[in-house]
Protein backbone atom coordinates (compact mmCIF):
# COMPACT_ATOMS: atom_id res chain seq x y z
CA UNK A 1 0.00 0.00 0.00
CA UNK A 2 2.98 2.27 1.02
CA UNK A 3 4.33 1.81 -2.55
CA UNK A 4 0.90 2.91 -4.14
CA UNK A 5 1.01 6.11 -1.90
CA UNK A 6 4.51 7.13 -2.86
CA UNK A 7 3.62 6.64 -6.43
CA UNK A 8 0.65 8.87 -5.96
CA UNK A 9 2.61 11.68 -4.60
CA UNK A 10 5.10 11.23 -7.61
CA UNK A 11 2.62 11.57 -10.26
CA UNK A 12 1.12 14.08 -8.57
CA UNK A 13 4.77 15.98 -8.06
CA UNK A 14 5.39 15.65 -11.79
CA UNK A 15 2.17 17.68 -13.10
CA UNK A 16 3.25 19.89 -10.63
CA UNK A 17 6.88 20.77 -11.88
CA UNK A 18 5.64 20.58 -15.91
CA UNK A 19 3.05 23.65 -14.58
CA UNK A 20 5.71 25.84 -12.61
CA UNK A 21 8.32 25.35 -15.36
CA UNK A 22 6.27 26.12 -18.27
CA UNK A 23 6.02 29.41 -17.10
CA UNK A 24 9.64 29.92 -16.78
CA UNK A 25 11.08 32.63 -19.00
CA UNK A 26 14.12 31.50 -21.30
CA UNK A 27 15.89 34.44 -20.38
CA UNK A 28 16.01 32.39 -16.70
CA UNK A 29 16.62 28.98 -17.93
CA UNK A 30 20.53 29.00 -16.55
CA UNK A 31 19.26 30.08 -13.28
CA UNK A 32 16.64 27.34 -13.58
CA UNK A 33 19.23 24.77 -13.87
CA UNK A 34 21.15 25.36 -11.29
CA UNK A 35 18.78 25.75 -8.92
CA UNK A 36 16.62 23.19 -9.25
CA UNK A 37 20.14 21.46 -9.33
CA UNK A 38 20.25 22.48 -5.91
CA UNK A 39 16.85 21.54 -4.81
CA UNK A 40 18.03 17.73 -6.29
CA UNK A 41 20.53 17.62 -3.34
CA UNK A 42 17.36 16.56 -1.67
CA UNK A 43 18.91 13.45 -1.52
CA UNK A 44 21.28 14.68 1.19
CA UNK A 45 18.38 14.36 3.80
CA UNK A 46 18.58 10.58 2.85
CA UNK A 47 22.38 10.50 2.73
CA UNK A 48 22.25 11.68 6.87
CA UNK A 49 20.51 9.13 7.82
CA UNK A 50 23.03 6.53 5.89
CA UNK A 51 25.96 8.97 7.58
CA UNK A 52 24.89 8.71 11.08
CA UNK A 53 22.46 5.53 11.49
CA UNK A 54 25.18 4.33 13.71
CA UNK A 55 24.97 1.51 10.87
CA UNK A 56 28.05 -1.55 9.73
CA UNK A 57 30.70 0.15 8.42
CA UNK A 58 30.52 0.32 4.75
CA UNK A 59 27.02 2.16 5.35
CA UNK A 60 28.42 4.42 6.95
CA UNK A 61 31.56 5.50 4.75
CA UNK A 62 28.85 5.34 2.22
CA UNK A 63 26.69 7.87 3.78
CA UNK A 64 29.29 9.79 4.53
CA UNK A 65 30.43 10.29 0.80
CA UNK A 66 26.90 10.78 -0.20
CA UNK A 67 26.34 13.22 2.64
CA UNK A 68 29.94 15.35 0.97
CA UNK A 69 28.67 15.13 -2.40
CA UNK A 70 25.21 16.10 -1.99
CA UNK A 71 25.98 19.25 0.39
CA UNK A 72 28.18 20.25 -3.08
CA UNK A 73 25.16 20.43 -4.54
CA UNK A 74 22.94 22.41 -1.78
CA UNK A 75 25.66 24.22 -0.91
CA UNK A 76 27.48 25.05 -4.14
CA UNK A 77 24.17 25.07 -6.46
CA UNK A 78 22.37 27.95 -4.17
CA UNK A 79 24.79 30.04 -4.57
CA UNK A 80 25.70 30.53 -7.71
CA UNK A 81 21.90 30.61 -8.81
CA UNK A 82 21.92 33.62 -6.14
CA UNK A 83 25.15 34.77 -7.58
CA UNK A 84 23.84 35.25 -11.01
CA UNK A 85 20.54 36.56 -10.53
CA UNK A 86 22.01 38.75 -8.48
CA UNK A 87 23.21 40.26 -12.15
CA UNK A 88 19.79 40.11 -13.73
CA UNK A 89 18.83 43.86 -13.63
CA UNK A 90 16.29 45.66 -15.29
CA UNK A 91 17.29 49.74 -16.67
CA UNK A 92 16.71 51.90 -14.08
CA UNK A 93 16.89 49.19 -10.98
CA UNK A 94 19.48 50.71 -8.37
CA UNK A 95 23.40 49.41 -9.13
CA UNK B 1 6.13 9.19 17.73
CA UNK B 2 5.77 12.95 17.73
CA UNK B 3 9.21 13.40 16.65
CA UNK B 4 8.51 11.38 13.49
CA UNK B 5 5.39 13.37 12.86
CA UNK B 6 6.96 16.90 13.25
CA UNK B 7 9.58 15.87 10.61
CA UNK B 8 6.94 14.78 8.28
CA UNK B 9 4.81 18.06 8.68
CA UNK B 10 8.63 20.07 8.35
CA UNK B 11 8.91 17.42 5.23
CA UNK B 12 5.59 18.91 4.14
CA UNK B 13 6.36 22.74 4.70
CA UNK B 14 10.30 22.04 2.85
CA UNK B 15 7.87 20.88 -0.74
CA UNK B 16 5.33 23.27 -0.04
CA UNK B 17 8.88 26.27 -0.11
CA UNK B 18 10.32 24.45 -3.22
CA UNK B 19 7.05 24.62 -4.93
CA UNK B 20 6.89 28.67 -4.28
CA UNK B 21 10.53 29.14 -4.90
CA UNK B 22 10.50 27.60 -8.66
CA UNK B 23 7.08 29.97 -8.98
CA UNK B 24 8.87 32.63 -8.07
CA UNK B 25 11.56 32.16 -10.87
CA UNK B 26 9.18 32.99 -13.64
CA UNK B 27 10.31 36.26 -13.46
CA UNK B 28 13.52 37.83 -13.23
CA UNK B 29 12.02 40.44 -10.62
CA UNK B 30 11.24 37.58 -7.77
CA UNK B 31 13.68 35.00 -8.83
CA UNK B 32 15.88 35.83 -6.27
CA UNK B 33 13.87 35.52 -3.60
CA UNK B 34 12.57 32.63 -5.01
CA UNK B 35 16.18 30.73 -4.66
CA UNK B 36 16.20 31.87 -1.04
CA UNK B 37 13.09 30.51 -0.33
CA UNK B 38 14.20 27.15 -2.04
CA UNK B 39 16.87 27.25 -0.08
CA UNK B 40 15.28 27.50 3.23
CA UNK B 41 13.04 24.88 2.32
CA UNK B 42 16.21 22.87 2.06
CA UNK B 43 17.54 24.08 5.10
CA UNK B 44 14.68 22.77 6.89
CA UNK B 45 14.25 19.46 5.76
CA UNK B 46 17.81 19.10 6.54
CA UNK B 47 17.77 20.39 10.26
CA UNK B 48 14.66 18.43 11.14
CA UNK B 49 15.89 15.17 9.72
CA UNK B 50 18.69 15.58 11.91
CA UNK B 51 16.47 15.62 15.17
CA UNK B 52 15.19 11.79 13.77
CA UNK B 53 16.08 9.43 16.74
CA UNK B 54 17.78 6.45 14.70
CA UNK B 55 20.72 9.29 13.74
CA UNK B 56 23.28 9.02 16.64
CA UNK B 57 26.51 9.76 15.09
CA UNK B 58 26.99 13.34 14.83
CA UNK B 59 30.69 13.14 13.93
CA UNK B 60 30.56 11.28 10.59
CA UNK B 61 28.11 13.88 9.21
CA UNK B 62 29.48 16.74 9.91
CA UNK B 63 32.69 15.92 8.40
CA UNK B 64 30.77 14.92 5.34
CA UNK B 65 28.62 18.17 5.62
CA UNK B 66 31.87 20.20 6.05
CA UNK B 67 33.88 18.89 3.16
CA UNK B 68 31.02 19.58 0.93
CA UNK B 69 30.12 22.93 1.75
CA UNK B 70 33.29 24.03 1.50
CA UNK B 71 33.75 22.49 -1.66
CA UNK B 72 30.44 23.69 -2.73
CA UNK B 73 30.64 27.63 -1.92
CA UNK B 74 34.33 27.74 -3.21
CA UNK B 75 33.21 26.37 -6.74
CA UNK B 76 30.37 28.85 -6.70
CA UNK B 77 31.93 32.08 -5.99
CA UNK B 78 35.36 31.58 -7.96
CA UNK B 79 33.68 30.17 -11.42
CA UNK B 80 33.67 32.34 -13.84
CA UNK B 81 30.06 32.79 -15.48
CA UNK B 82 31.44 32.04 -19.28
CA UNK B 83 32.31 28.36 -16.95
CA UNK B 84 28.80 27.95 -15.88
CA UNK B 85 27.95 25.58 -18.38
CA UNK B 86 30.45 23.13 -17.20
CA UNK B 87 30.31 23.77 -13.47
CA UNK B 88 26.22 23.01 -13.91
CA UNK B 89 27.59 19.62 -15.33
CA UNK B 90 29.38 18.71 -12.43
CA UNK B 91 27.24 19.57 -9.91
CA UNK B 92 24.55 16.90 -11.61
CA UNK B 93 26.77 14.58 -11.63
CA UNK B 94 27.49 14.93 -7.92
CA UNK B 95 24.08 14.76 -7.03
CA UNK B 96 23.88 11.91 -9.45
CA UNK B 97 26.43 9.81 -7.30
CA UNK B 98 25.08 10.80 -4.34
CA UNK B 99 21.36 9.46 -4.98
CA UNK B 100 23.79 6.13 -5.90
CA UNK B 101 25.17 6.14 -2.62
CA UNK B 102 22.14 6.46 -0.71
CA UNK B 103 20.40 3.93 -2.56
CA UNK B 104 23.07 1.79 -1.91
CA UNK B 105 23.31 2.36 1.60
CA UNK B 106 19.60 1.42 2.11
CA UNK B 107 20.93 -2.01 1.59
CA UNK B 108 22.65 -2.46 4.93
CA UNK B 109 20.23 -0.63 6.71
CA UNK B 110 16.73 -2.54 6.62
CA UNK B 111 15.20 -5.55 5.12
CA UNK B 112 13.64 -4.60 1.59
CA UNK B 113 10.95 -5.89 -0.22
CA UNK B 114 10.86 -6.72 -3.75
CA UNK B 115 9.49 -3.07 -4.60
CA UNK B 116 11.86 -1.85 -2.69
CA UNK B 117 14.81 -3.54 -4.01
CA UNK B 118 13.54 -2.42 -7.61
CA UNK B 119 13.35 1.02 -6.48
CA UNK B 120 17.48 0.48 -5.00
CA UNK B 121 18.65 -0.42 -8.52
CA UNK B 122 16.67 2.49 -9.85
CA UNK B 123 18.70 4.83 -7.97
CA UNK B 124 21.62 2.90 -8.47
CA UNK B 125 21.55 2.91 -12.31
CA UNK B 126 20.05 6.13 -12.72
CA UNK B 127 22.39 7.84 -10.38
CA UNK B 128 25.16 5.86 -11.70
CA UNK B 129 24.53 7.20 -15.50
CA UNK B 130 23.41 10.55 -14.48
CA UNK B 131 27.58 10.59 -12.47
CA UNK B 132 29.59 9.44 -15.83
CA UNK B 133 27.19 11.14 -18.13
CA UNK B 134 27.85 14.66 -16.51
CA UNK B 135 31.87 13.69 -16.25
CA UNK B 136 31.96 13.53 -19.93
CA UNK B 137 29.44 16.36 -20.92
CA UNK B 138 32.06 18.02 -17.73
CA UNK B 139 35.26 16.86 -20.22
CA UNK B 140 33.39 18.04 -23.46
CA UNK B 141 32.15 21.34 -22.15
CA UNK B 142 35.25 22.47 -20.78
CA UNK B 143 37.38 21.17 -23.78
CA UNK B 144 39.47 18.68 -21.74
CA UNK B 145 37.99 16.10 -24.10
CA UNK B 146 37.45 16.66 -27.71
CA UNK B 147 33.55 18.23 -28.35
CA UNK B 148 33.38 16.06 -31.28
CA UNK B 149 30.70 13.25 -31.44
CA UNK B 150 32.16 9.76 -30.75
CA UNK B 151 30.70 7.30 -33.01
CA UNK B 152 32.05 4.05 -34.43
CA UNK B 153 30.35 1.24 -36.03
CA UNK B 154 28.21 -1.32 -34.33
CA UNK B 155 27.49 1.22 -31.77
CA UNK B 156 24.03 0.79 -31.40
CA UNK B 157 24.08 -2.72 -31.30
CA UNK B 158 26.77 -2.20 -28.34
CA UNK B 159 24.51 -0.05 -26.21
CA UNK B 160 21.69 -2.87 -27.01
CA UNK B 161 23.74 -5.21 -25.58
CA UNK B 162 24.57 -3.13 -22.57
CA UNK B 163 21.04 -2.24 -22.13
CA UNK B 164 20.26 -5.63 -22.03
CA UNK B 165 23.31 -6.67 -19.99
CA UNK B 166 21.91 -3.99 -17.10
CA UNK B 167 18.39 -5.08 -16.97
CA UNK B 168 19.67 -8.86 -16.20
CA UNK B 169 22.07 -7.69 -13.62
CA UNK B 170 19.22 -5.59 -12.47
CA UNK B 171 17.15 -8.38 -12.20
CA UNK B 172 19.70 -11.00 -10.70
CA UNK B 173 20.38 -8.23 -8.01
CA UNK B 174 16.53 -7.85 -7.26
CA UNK B 175 16.22 -12.09 -6.72
CA UNK B 176 19.56 -12.15 -4.21
CA UNK B 177 20.45 -9.18 -2.87
CA UNK B 178 22.67 -10.63 -0.24
CA UNK B 179 25.05 -11.96 -2.86
CA UNK B 180 26.54 -8.41 -3.99
CA UNK B 181 28.55 -9.62 -6.94
CA UNK B 182 25.13 -8.53 -8.88
CA UNK B 183 25.11 -5.53 -7.47
CA UNK B 184 28.58 -4.03 -8.30
CA UNK B 185 28.15 -5.68 -12.12
CA UNK B 186 24.82 -3.32 -11.65
CA UNK B 187 27.27 -0.28 -10.53
CA UNK B 188 30.12 -0.67 -12.89
CA UNK B 189 27.55 -1.27 -16.32
CA UNK B 190 25.55 2.25 -14.90
CA UNK B 191 28.74 3.97 -15.15
CA UNK B 192 30.04 2.39 -18.72
CA UNK B 193 26.14 3.37 -19.52
CA UNK B 194 26.62 7.23 -18.92
CA UNK B 195 29.52 7.42 -20.86
CA UNK B 196 28.22 6.00 -23.91
CA UNK B 197 25.22 7.56 -23.59
CA UNK B 198 27.16 11.28 -23.61
CA UNK B 199 30.22 10.41 -26.30
CA UNK B 200 28.02 10.27 -29.44
CA UNK B 201 26.57 13.63 -28.67
CA UNK B 202 28.58 16.56 -30.43
CA UNK B 203 29.31 20.08 -28.54
CA UNK B 204 26.60 22.12 -30.19
CA UNK B 205 23.92 19.19 -28.69
CA UNK B 206 25.17 20.26 -25.19
CA UNK B 207 22.00 22.62 -24.18
CA UNK B 208 19.91 18.84 -24.50
CA UNK B 209 22.88 17.16 -22.49
CA UNK B 210 22.92 19.33 -19.55
CA UNK B 211 18.66 19.46 -19.65
CA UNK B 212 18.43 15.77 -19.58
CA UNK B 213 20.92 15.09 -17.32
CA UNK B 214 19.69 17.93 -14.80
CA UNK B 215 16.24 16.20 -14.99
CA UNK B 216 17.82 12.66 -14.31
CA UNK B 217 19.33 14.09 -11.16
CA UNK B 218 16.13 14.80 -10.10
CA UNK B 219 14.93 11.42 -11.01
CA UNK B 220 18.08 9.92 -8.86
CA UNK B 221 16.99 11.31 -6.39
CA UNK B 222 13.36 10.69 -6.89
CA UNK B 223 14.71 6.74 -6.97
CA UNK B 224 16.77 6.96 -3.68
CA UNK B 225 13.67 8.85 -2.16
CA UNK B 226 11.21 5.51 -2.94
CA UNK B 227 14.21 2.99 -1.84
CA UNK B 228 14.53 4.64 1.85
CA UNK B 229 10.88 5.42 1.70
CA UNK B 230 11.34 9.25 1.84
CA UNK B 231 8.68 11.83 0.58
CA UNK B 232 10.59 14.50 0.99
CA UNK B 233 12.84 13.21 -1.92
CA UNK B 234 10.12 11.65 -4.27
CA UNK B 235 8.51 15.31 -4.32
CA UNK B 236 11.38 17.05 -4.87
CA UNK B 237 13.56 14.80 -7.07
CA UNK B 238 10.35 14.95 -9.34
CA UNK B 239 9.85 18.46 -9.63
CA UNK B 240 13.26 18.70 -10.36
CA UNK B 241 12.84 15.69 -13.10
CA UNK B 242 9.81 17.77 -15.08
CA UNK B 243 11.67 20.47 -15.02
CA UNK B 244 14.84 19.08 -16.60
CA UNK B 245 12.30 17.11 -18.85
CA UNK B 246 10.26 20.52 -20.10
CA UNK B 247 14.10 22.48 -20.77
CA UNK B 248 14.69 19.56 -23.00
CA UNK B 249 11.88 19.54 -25.23
CA UNK B 250 12.43 23.16 -25.27
CA UNK B 251 15.80 22.85 -26.22
CA UNK B 252 14.91 20.72 -29.04
CA UNK B 253 12.31 22.25 -30.40
CA UNK B 254 14.18 25.11 -30.70
CA UNK B 255 16.79 22.47 -32.69
CA UNK B 256 13.54 20.85 -34.93
CA UNK B 257 14.94 17.30 -34.10
CA UNK B 258 13.66 14.72 -31.56
CA UNK B 259 15.16 14.00 -28.63
CA UNK B 260 15.98 10.41 -30.05
CA UNK B 261 17.82 11.84 -32.94
CA UNK B 262 19.69 13.76 -30.52
CA UNK B 263 20.76 11.42 -28.51
CA UNK B 264 21.75 8.57 -30.87
CA UNK B 265 22.48 9.98 -34.47
CA UNK B 266 25.93 11.57 -33.53
CA UNK B 267 24.83 15.64 -35.06
CA UNK B 268 28.29 17.38 -37.02
CA UNK B 269 29.46 13.87 -37.86
CA UNK B 270 27.54 13.47 -41.01
CA UNK B 271 29.38 15.00 -44.18
CA UNK B 272 26.72 18.13 -44.76
CA UNK B 273 25.12 17.51 -47.83
CA UNK B 274 23.40 19.89 -49.58
CA UNK B 275 25.59 22.22 -52.60
CA UNK B 276 28.69 23.76 -52.06
CA UNK B 277 27.83 27.56 -52.14
CA UNK B 278 29.19 29.91 -54.32
CA UNK B 279 29.88 33.54 -54.03
CA UNK B 280 32.30 35.55 -52.43
CA UNK B 281 32.59 37.10 -48.76
CA UNK B 282 32.61 40.87 -48.55
CA UNK B 283 34.90 41.73 -45.45
CA UNK B 284 34.90 45.32 -43.69
CA UNK B 285 37.10 46.76 -41.62
CA UNK B 286 36.49 48.38 -38.39
CA UNK B 287 36.36 51.91 -39.27
CA UNK B 288 34.04 51.15 -42.14
CA UNK B 289 32.10 49.05 -39.86
CA UNK B 290 31.82 52.40 -37.35
CA UNK B 291 30.81 54.82 -39.91
CA UNK B 292 27.76 52.08 -40.57
CA UNK B 293 26.53 51.79 -37.22
CA UNK B 294 27.36 55.65 -36.71
CA UNK B 295 24.56 55.84 -39.58
CA UNK B 296 22.67 53.10 -37.98
CA UNK B 297 19.10 53.68 -35.94
CA UNK B 298 18.14 50.57 -34.58
CA UNK B 299 20.71 47.87 -34.01
CA UNK B 300 20.45 44.04 -33.03
CA UNK B 301 23.29 41.78 -31.56
CA UNK B 302 23.00 38.08 -32.01
CA UNK B 303 24.91 36.75 -29.77
CA UNK B 304 26.54 32.87 -29.65
CA UNK B 305 28.53 30.41 -27.75
CA UNK B 306 31.84 32.26 -29.86
CA UNK B 307 31.02 35.44 -27.65
CA UNK B 308 31.38 33.34 -24.50
CA UNK B 309 34.85 31.84 -26.00
CA UNK B 310 36.16 35.59 -26.71
CA UNK B 311 34.44 36.76 -23.40
CA UNK B 312 33.21 39.79 -25.46
CA UNK B 313 30.05 40.59 -23.32
CA UNK B 314 31.69 43.75 -21.48
CA UNK B 315 32.53 44.68 -25.20
CA UNK B 316 29.32 44.21 -26.77
CA UNK B 317 27.76 46.23 -23.43
CA UNK B 318 30.25 48.81 -24.10
CA UNK B 319 29.56 49.44 -27.79
CA UNK B 320 25.77 49.22 -26.75
CA UNK B 321 26.06 52.53 -24.70
CA UNK B 322 27.98 54.35 -27.18
CA UNK B 323 25.70 53.13 -29.82
CA UNK B 324 22.63 54.90 -27.77
CA UNK B 325 24.58 57.60 -26.90
CA UNK B 326 24.24 57.94 -30.66
CA UNK B 327 20.54 57.79 -30.43
CA UNK B 328 19.94 54.49 -31.94
CA UNK B 329 18.29 51.72 -30.26
CA UNK B 330 20.20 48.31 -29.37
CA UNK B 331 18.34 45.26 -28.34
CA UNK B 332 19.29 41.56 -28.35
CA UNK B 333 18.37 38.29 -30.02
CA UNK B 334 18.49 35.16 -28.27
CA UNK B 335 18.16 31.86 -29.95
CA UNK B 336 17.21 29.35 -27.62
CA UNK B 337 19.87 27.08 -27.98
CA UNK B 338 22.67 30.01 -28.65
CA UNK B 339 25.48 28.91 -26.40
CA UNK B 340 26.15 25.64 -24.37
CA UNK B 341 23.21 25.36 -22.42
CA UNK B 342 19.89 26.67 -21.99
CA UNK B 343 20.00 30.79 -21.21
CA UNK B 344 23.63 30.96 -21.57
CA UNK B 345 24.18 34.02 -23.56
CA UNK B 346 21.55 35.69 -21.08
CA UNK B 347 23.76 34.80 -17.93
CA UNK B 348 26.87 36.18 -19.56
CA UNK B 349 24.69 39.40 -20.79
CA UNK B 350 23.62 39.83 -17.02
CA UNK B 351 26.99 39.54 -15.95
CA UNK B 352 28.14 42.34 -18.72
CA UNK B 353 25.03 44.55 -17.19
CA UNK B 354 22.84 44.60 -20.42
CA UNK B 355 19.19 44.83 -19.09
CA UNK B 356 17.15 42.01 -19.77
CA UNK B 357 14.33 43.73 -20.96
CA UNK B 358 16.85 44.26 -24.08
CA UNK B 359 16.86 40.65 -24.78
CA UNK B 360 14.34 39.80 -27.27
CA UNK B 361 13.17 36.09 -28.12
CA UNK B 362 13.59 34.32 -31.67
CA UNK B 363 9.86 35.14 -32.46
CA UNK B 364 9.67 38.79 -31.27
CA UNK B 365 13.24 39.49 -33.09
CA UNK B 366 12.16 38.18 -36.34
CA UNK B 367 9.04 40.32 -36.44
CA UNK B 368 11.32 43.40 -36.37
CA UNK B 369 14.43 42.09 -38.43
CA UNK B 370 13.14 43.48 -41.23
CA UNK B 371 13.16 47.09 -40.10
CA UNK B 372 16.18 46.88 -38.33
CA UNK B 373 19.57 48.77 -40.00
CA UNK B 374 22.32 46.51 -38.66
CA UNK B 375 22.34 43.15 -37.23
CA UNK B 376 25.83 41.97 -35.60
CA UNK B 377 26.18 38.58 -35.25
CA UNK B 378 29.28 37.55 -32.62
CA UNK B 379 29.89 34.19 -32.92
CA UNK B 380 27.04 32.47 -33.87
CA UNK B 381 26.61 30.66 -36.69
CA UNK B 382 24.32 27.66 -36.77
CA UNK B 383 21.82 29.98 -35.27
CA UNK B 384 21.54 32.63 -37.96
CA UNK B 385 22.39 29.82 -40.79
CA UNK B 386 19.45 30.46 -43.68
CA UNK B 387 20.15 27.20 -44.97
CA UNK B 388 17.17 26.01 -42.31
CA UNK B 389 15.53 27.88 -44.77
CA UNK B 390 16.51 27.55 -48.11
CA UNK B 391 17.99 24.23 -48.59
CA UNK B 392 16.33 21.43 -48.38
CA UNK B 393 18.93 18.89 -48.23
CA UNK B 394 20.48 20.48 -45.29
CA UNK B 395 20.99 18.61 -42.57
CA UNK B 396 19.51 21.73 -40.13
CA UNK B 397 16.63 22.27 -42.33
CA UNK B 398 14.09 22.94 -40.84
CA UNK B 399 15.28 24.63 -37.42
CA UNK B 400 13.79 28.28 -36.40
CA UNK B 401 16.09 30.11 -36.55
CA UNK B 402 17.23 34.07 -36.10
CA UNK B 403 16.73 35.61 -39.84
CA UNK B 404 19.54 37.65 -39.09
CA UNK B 405 19.89 38.03 -43.52
CA UNK B 406 16.60 39.98 -43.44
CA UNK B 407 18.30 43.21 -41.62
CA UNK B 408 19.35 45.56 -43.81
CA UNK B 409 23.16 45.18 -43.36
CA UNK B 410 24.38 42.20 -41.83
CA UNK B 411 27.87 42.25 -39.45
CA UNK B 412 29.51 38.88 -39.00
CA UNK B 413 32.02 38.80 -36.58
CA UNK B 414 34.26 35.53 -37.27
CA UNK B 415 37.69 34.59 -36.73
CA UNK B 416 37.68 32.53 -39.46
CA UNK B 417 36.08 31.13 -42.48
CA UNK B 418 35.50 27.76 -40.31
CA UNK B 419 31.78 26.57 -40.27
CA UNK B 420 30.28 26.15 -36.96
CA UNK B 421 30.11 23.48 -34.34
CA UNK B 422 27.46 21.63 -36.94
CA UNK B 423 29.70 21.39 -39.34
CA UNK B 424 27.45 23.12 -42.28
CA UNK B 425 28.44 26.22 -44.60
CA UNK B 426 26.47 29.56 -43.77
CA UNK B 427 24.91 30.91 -46.62
CA UNK B 428 24.76 34.27 -44.89
CA UNK B 429 27.89 34.78 -45.20
CA UNK B 430 27.95 35.27 -48.89
CA UNK B 431 24.68 37.72 -48.92
CA UNK B 432 25.13 40.74 -50.29
CA UNK B 433 24.15 42.49 -47.33
CA UNK B 434 26.57 40.80 -45.44
CA UNK B 435 29.87 42.01 -44.02
CA UNK B 436 32.96 39.73 -42.24
CA UNK B 437 34.70 41.35 -39.64
CA UNK B 438 37.39 38.87 -38.99
CA UNK B 439 38.89 38.66 -35.70
CA UNK B 440 38.79 37.66 -32.43
CA UNK B 441 35.74 39.02 -31.13
CA UNK B 442 36.70 41.00 -28.35
CA UNK B 443 39.21 42.43 -30.99
CA UNK B 444 36.78 43.93 -33.72
CA UNK B 445 34.68 45.28 -30.66
CA UNK B 446 37.02 46.97 -29.30
CA UNK B 447 38.36 48.40 -32.81
CA UNK B 448 35.25 49.34 -33.26
CA UNK B 449 34.41 51.53 -30.39
CA UNK B 450 37.91 52.99 -30.28
CA UNK B 451 36.75 54.33 -34.09
CA UNK B 452 33.88 56.08 -31.84
CA UNK B 453 35.64 57.78 -29.44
Amino acid sequence: MEAVFLTFILMLSIFLGFELINKVPSTLHTPLMSGSNAISGITLVGALSSAGGGFEQLATILGVAAVALATINVVGGYLVTDRMLAMFKKKGDGK
Amino acid sequence: MSTVLLINLSYVIAAALFVFGLKLLSSAATARRGNMISAIGMLIAVIVTLLDQAIVEFQWILLGVVIGAVIGALGARLVAMTAMPEMVALFNGFGGLASLLVGWAALYEHQLGLFTLITVALSILIGGLTFTGSMVAYGKLSERISGKPVLFTGQQVVNGALVLAILASAAMFCMDPADHTWLYVLIGLSFVFGIMAVIPIGGADMPVVISLLNSYSGLAACAAGFAIGNMILIVAGSLVGASGIILTQIMCKAMNRSLTNVLFSGFGSASSGGTAIEGEVNPIDPQDAYYILEAASSVVVIPGYGMAVAQAQHAVKELQELLEENGCEVVYGIHPVAGRMPGHMNVLLAEADVSYDLLLEMDEINARMPTIDVAIVIGANDVVNPAAKEVEDSPIYGMPIISADQAHTVFVLKRSMASGFAGIDNPLFFKENTRMLFGDARESLTQVIREFE
